[in-house]
């Protein structure tokens, strides 16, 4: 059935749909940084799921088992998380120095901040 | 105070074995599913747990900041270095094959000092985002 | 997680945002280890369940806010949402079959990976031998971009506590 073999795609797409919608449509800037992280996980599954083979093992070499899942995305995405991890305390950084220039994270007060502003030095620089 | 206490001493008894589990986790990630960068962090998440619950200032004088940034330099350094052993021992850059006398533990030794490079790497990055947070929220606004 | 993924976007409290995150991330755990991706499971468990809601929560804590309600309905984000999930999904039709064993992944290089890791490196761990040996050089620069985020970090954060110094020291 070709809707069952391509389920965990829809479920897939399903995470990235919710985290881009998080992402443009909310405009607290904490919201939206948790946003990309399911982001980033539904992409994580993107390129797990693939690999796996049923019946399969953990890609561990034992001589009980001979067949295994496929090791390589594992490599890809182990680096992908902690890289992940590094742009979200990279992103929260920047959020609390947003916060103490403007005294807000909600995207719509910061911009209207912006507009008040016309040479655009930002409020108290 | 009731609660401070319990938490104190779950804390005391619970840490030692966080870091123990965390050095099992690096050295045994050969053998079975960890390595360097889940050692790392659960390095850095039993130190995040000793500094909330005993402070941020205690915590500073168990691992001082000059510490903490100096690791953070110390295991990129590692990681290269053991590329450049591989070109003074004879071999490309990364080479592991030159650096014993046996490829396979030569091997053995790169991956090794390479997963200890990167453990140390992630737990001082993690360590200094979170006394870089939480000492941020001490300061006079 | 679906359930957590829409309370998490409907939410308004942000420490509920941030708590539902870490469920989601542990229920991805979980999915991780039924697709027998250990390695990957404990990094999400400890960095995504654990590290991030360190620091979001300590963001939080000096960030302060609620999140304010949306001056409008986001109609249009979500039907641009949904018309992109809706190209995706036409697009994943494409792509091969859960565990197919022909599938081009599964075909060139991860076959000798498994078959000489044992020999070359003497690791049983494939992951980690590929990520540490085979596929060094991304491990070097993964060490490096995580050192460049705390740079960044320290760069971004600490202007602030020497003024303060400065400040008090006058």
């Amino acid at each position: 059935m070709s809707a069952f073999s391509h389920f965990s795609y829809f479920v897939t797409v399903f995470l990235m749909v919710a985290g881009l919608f998080i992402v443009i449509a909310r405009g607290n800037l904490i919201k939206k940084l948790v946003g990309l992280g399911i982001f980033q996980t539904s992409v994580y599954l993107l390129y797990i799921v693939p690999g796996k083979l049923v019946g399969g093992t953990a890609p561990i070499l034992d001589p009980a088992f001979t067949r295994y899942s496929n090791p390589l995305p594992h490599v890809l995405i182990l680096t992908a998380i902690v890289v992940g991890v590094a742009t979200l305390a990279l992103g929260l950084a920047l959020v609390v120095r947003i916060r103490e220039a403007y005294g807000t994270i909600e995207e719509d007060e910061i911009l209207a901040q912006d507009g008040e502003t016309p040479n655009g030095d930002g409020p108290g620089a | 105070m009731k609660h401070d206490l319990v938490l104190r001493v779950i804390a005391k008894i619970l840490i030692p074995f966080i870091l123990l589990f965390a050095v099992y986790v690096q050295f045994h990630g050969d053998y079975g599913p960890g390595g360097g960068f889940q050692a790392g962090v659960i390095v850095a998440a039993g130190i995040i747990f000793y500094g909330i619950i005993f402070g941020l200032e205690t915590t500073r004088k168990v691992m001082p900041s000059w510490l903490v940034e100096s690791m953070l330099a110390t295991g990129v350094l590692i990681y290269a270095g053991v590329g450049v052993a591989g070109i003074l021992l004879g071999g490309n850059y990364l080479d592991y094959f030159v650096l014993a006398a046996d490829p396979v533990a030569g091997q053995h030794r790169g991956i090794f000092w390479v997963e200890v490079g990167v453990a140390v790497t992630v737990a001082a990055v993690m360590l200094k985002i979170f006394y870089m947070f939480g000492g941020r929220g001490q300061d006079p606004e | 997680m679906a359930a957590a993924v829409v309370a998490l976007a409907r939410s308004r409290n942000l420490f509920a945002v941030i708590v539902l995150g870490g469920i989601y991330s542990f229920l991805m755990a979980t999915v991780l280890v039924a697709l027998d991706a250990v390695d990957v499971a404990m990094t999400e468990a400890s960095v995504g369940a654990g590290m991030s809601t360190v620091l979001l929560l300590a963001a939080l804590y000096l960030c302060k806010g609620e999140e304010a309600k949306p001056v409008r309905k986001p109609w249009l984000s979500l039907a641009a949402a949904t018309i992109v999930g809706g190209v995706l999904v036409y697009g994943t039709l494409g792509l091969p079959a859960f565990s197919d064993p022909g599938s081009p992944i599964h075909v060139h290089v991860a076959p000798r990976y498994l078959n000489d890791a044992l020999r070359e490196t003497g690791v049983p761990n494939v992951v980690t031998a590929v990520l540490a040996s085979y596929r060094g050089y991304d491990t070097l620069g993964e060490t490096t971009v995580v050192f460049t985020a705390g740079a960044g970090v320290i760069a971004l954060l600490r202007r602030r506590r020497r003024q303060a110094r400065e400040e008090s020291a006058k």
